[in-house]
């Protein structure tokens, strides 16, 4: 528990530094149009990864189980523009009811 | 807007509050849903309310939780919440001009209230006052953000094996919820898939956590693959449909430090 601590204090150091550099710094600088763009992206690119790695990775191997269908209900109430909580809910609960039948 | 609107934008009552209620609604469940899935990845209820006051960034809040869940190391946790939380920069500087002069206590403390939300919100319109919009929605989400923590936190503490109640998959579809609003641009895309081919590749023979990290590559794949001139803020097919983005996530947006268009002006 003390590392998980530590990590999040930096985590949160980290954050704040980012958001105080805008208006403590207040130079009315704009961010350069790359750093922006990038800014953009990283969430593009970690958030599948978080996506993928969490439905089907085991550990450090590949596994197909009852999660892979959940996270597929997920998606299609995702596609269908459910709320979050809507998203979430259904994704834990068709896992658990694949589980309770017998599976993953 | 009418041009004449304007004019009468000090008379008129104070919009951003019709916008806050669902705004709070939002970030309370979200906040809840948060605090029963860091208890179930192994916090502590005292621990998972800290992180939600001292982090105050829903997105790598669960990614934290999320990698210690799988059995990541809190670094890798950690340093993937720190490369989601890189837009923060963008977002401060963004309301940085909107803040009058102050003494660095306020500024510190505005700081502290630089979420999505209360940003988002503070620079839709170019009228009004910016900075009262700013602290306006950043008092009530930051409050409601760690009250409903602490309700999911303590609530979800009485939950046996989360694995029962397949809590493990939410993250999962937690994450598709709030990685969708980055899929619409083809950038977004290919940052999408490039990430996850990474991460996929790698898991097999990378500590756990390492392989979200290496995925950012991704990133930095599909910028190279869709140069921009300097200045444009986006892409042109990102238009700003953010009545949608409300609801698969919570209120963020991507758009900040770029041109503002006639659809943000009207959300």
């Amino acid at each position: 528990m003390t590392t998980t601590i530590v990590a999040l204090v930096v985590l949160a150091i980290g954050t704040y530094t980012m958001k105080a550099v805008g208006p403590v710094l207040a130079g009315g600088r704009e961010l350069p149009p790359w750093l922006a763009r990038l800014t953009r992206l990283l969430p593009a690119a970690l958030l599948a990864a978080l996506v993928a790695t969490q439905t089907v990775v085991d550990g450090t191997s590949l596994t197909l189980d009852a999660r892979v269908v959940g996270v597929g209900v997920a998606a299609v109430a995702v596609a269908l523009r459910a709320p979050f909580a809507v998203v979430v809910f259904l994704g834990a609960g068709v896992t658990a009811a694949v589980r309770a039948l017998g599976w993953g | 807007m009418h041009p004449l609107d304007r004019t009468n934008a000090s008379s008129r009552p104070e919009p951003v509050l019709a916008k806050a209620i669902p705004v709070g609604i939002a970030v309370a469940v979200y906040g809840l849903s948060y605090g029963v899935l860091a208890v179930a990845a192994g916090l502590s209820p005292a621990v998972a309310v800290l992180s939600s006051v001292i982090v105050l960034a829903g997105g790598s809040q669960f990614a934290f939780v999320g990698v210690l869940a799988a059995g990541g190391n809190p670094f890798a946790g950690a340093a993937s919440g720190l490369l989601l939380n890189l837009r923060y920069l963008a977002f401060g500087l963004a309301i940085a001009p909107h803040l009058p002069r102050a003494r660095l206590p306020r500024r510190l403390l505005d700081s502290y209230l630089v979420v999505d939300e209360s940003v988002a919100l503070a620079v839709a319109t170019d009228d009004g006052d910016v900075a009262r919009r700013f602290r306006l929605v950043g008092a009530t989400v930051v409050p409601g953000w760690l009250g409903a923590t602490a309700l999911g936190a303590y609530g979800g503490a009485l939950i046996g094996d989360p694995e029962v109640f397949g809590l493990d998959a939410a993250f999962p579809a937690g994450f598709l919820a709030l990685l969708s609003p980055f899929l619409r641009t083809r950038q977004g895309r290919v940052a999408a898939i490039v990430g996850v081919t990474l991460a996929l590749a790698l898991t097999p023979v990378a500590p756990p956590g390492v392989p979200i990290l290496a995925a950012g590559a991704g990133a930095l794949v599909a910028m190279r693959l869709f140069p921009e001139p300097s200045g444009a803020g986006g892409s042109p097919d990102h238009a700003a449909d953010t009545s949608s983005r409300d609801r698969a996530d919570p209120p963020s947006t991507d758009d900040i430090g770029g041109r503002k268009s006639d659809d943000e002006v009207r959300r």
